[in-house]
């Protein structure tokens, strides 16, 4: 048995066992590091296919600073709330569940017809795309053929990092003037308790 | 690398299903976001086996630029549920129920 064979059937399973684990946990906390053990799974499948730039780029900012962020407003909004267990909608969850099944099942099958369940990638891949490694092939490729999606990238990140600023600040408010005056008039003991 | 390309489709397949089920099921915001994340992810999983597959970076490319469109969708999102906190209170979606303050 090949070893990256051994490796994706040691990963596969933990990675949809994590997937399943995030959606059954009630507290917020559990999900999040269920999750984060889900993307570190998926970094080890972007090394098996030989793209050890994204193996890097999934652990820091995925698992690093996406998933912090998640914790932090998990610790700011307050972990103690639990959800509801009733639903809504009548059966709603027994739907969910029957076609999340369905539509795998569905993608069996055409996997099947389509490209097979033996088809292997082309062995030569250092040789035919990773041409002098693969962070400075893919920075090739990316620096020239796709240069201007790259450069919209950085707006569109300087676009989300103001509109954060924007929803989540809060705005102080303004102070009238009678405020002012009644602040003024109240004893020194009141203000200080 | 032996390992058959299906499999890896496969499994991002299961990892998407898994992601709309929990968008479905869950009724927390943060949980709900949480699973979209799960479904970017398998769809990243799926560009860069196809990329292994066809022998062309350009699989690889898309994946990351997904993976920076998903960073400003983070940010984005989670101001919007801590701006829906500061309004009603909660995270719960049932809740968030009226259109206009």
């Amino acid at each position: 048995m090949p070893l990256d064979n051994v490796v994706f059937w040691v990963f596969a399973p933990i990675s949809v066992a994590s997937a399943i684990a995030m959606l059954t946990r009630r507290n917020a906390v559990h999900a999040a590091l269920f999750l984060v053990v889900n993307f570190f799974t998926i970094a080890v499948m972007y090394l098996i296919l030989d793209a050890p730039f994204l193996f890097a780029v999934q652990i820091i900012v995925y698992a690093g600073a996406i998933m912090v962020l998640f914790l932090f407003v998990i610790m700011l909004l307050g972990v103690d709330r639990s959800e509801r267990a009733g639903e809504r909608l009548f059966g709603q969850r027994t739907i969910a569940a029957v076609l999340g099944a369905g539509f795998v099942l569905e993608l069996f099958f055409a996997l099947r017809a389509g490209i097979g369940f033996a088809a292997t990638a082309p062995a030569n891949f250092d040789a035919t795309a990773n041409v002098g490694g693969n962070p400075a092939a893919l920075a090739k490729v990316l620096f020239t053929r796709y240069f201007f999606p790259f450069e919209v990238t950085s707006l569109l990140l300087i676009v989300a990092a103001i509109a954060a600023m924007v929803l989540a600040g809060r705005r102080a408010r303004a102070v009238t003037q009678a405020e002012l005056e009644t602040r003024a008039e109240e004893p020194e003991e009141a203000i200080a308790s | 690398m032996r390992t058959p390309i299906a499999y890896f489709l496969l499994l991002s397949g299961i990892l998407f299903a898994l992601g709309t089920v929990g968008v479905l099921i869950r009724r927390n915001a943060l949980l709900i976001f949480m699973s979209v994340e799960l479904q970017l992810n398998a769809v990243n999983l799926s560009l860069v086996a196809f990329s292994r597959m066809h022998a062309n970076l350009t699989g690889q490319v898309i994946a990351f630029f997904s993976m920076a469109v998903a960073a400003a969708e983070v940010v984005v999102g989670l101001a919007i549920i801590v701006a829906l906190f500061r309004r009603i209170n909660t995270v719960n979606v049932d809740d968030a129920r009226t259109l206009k303050w």
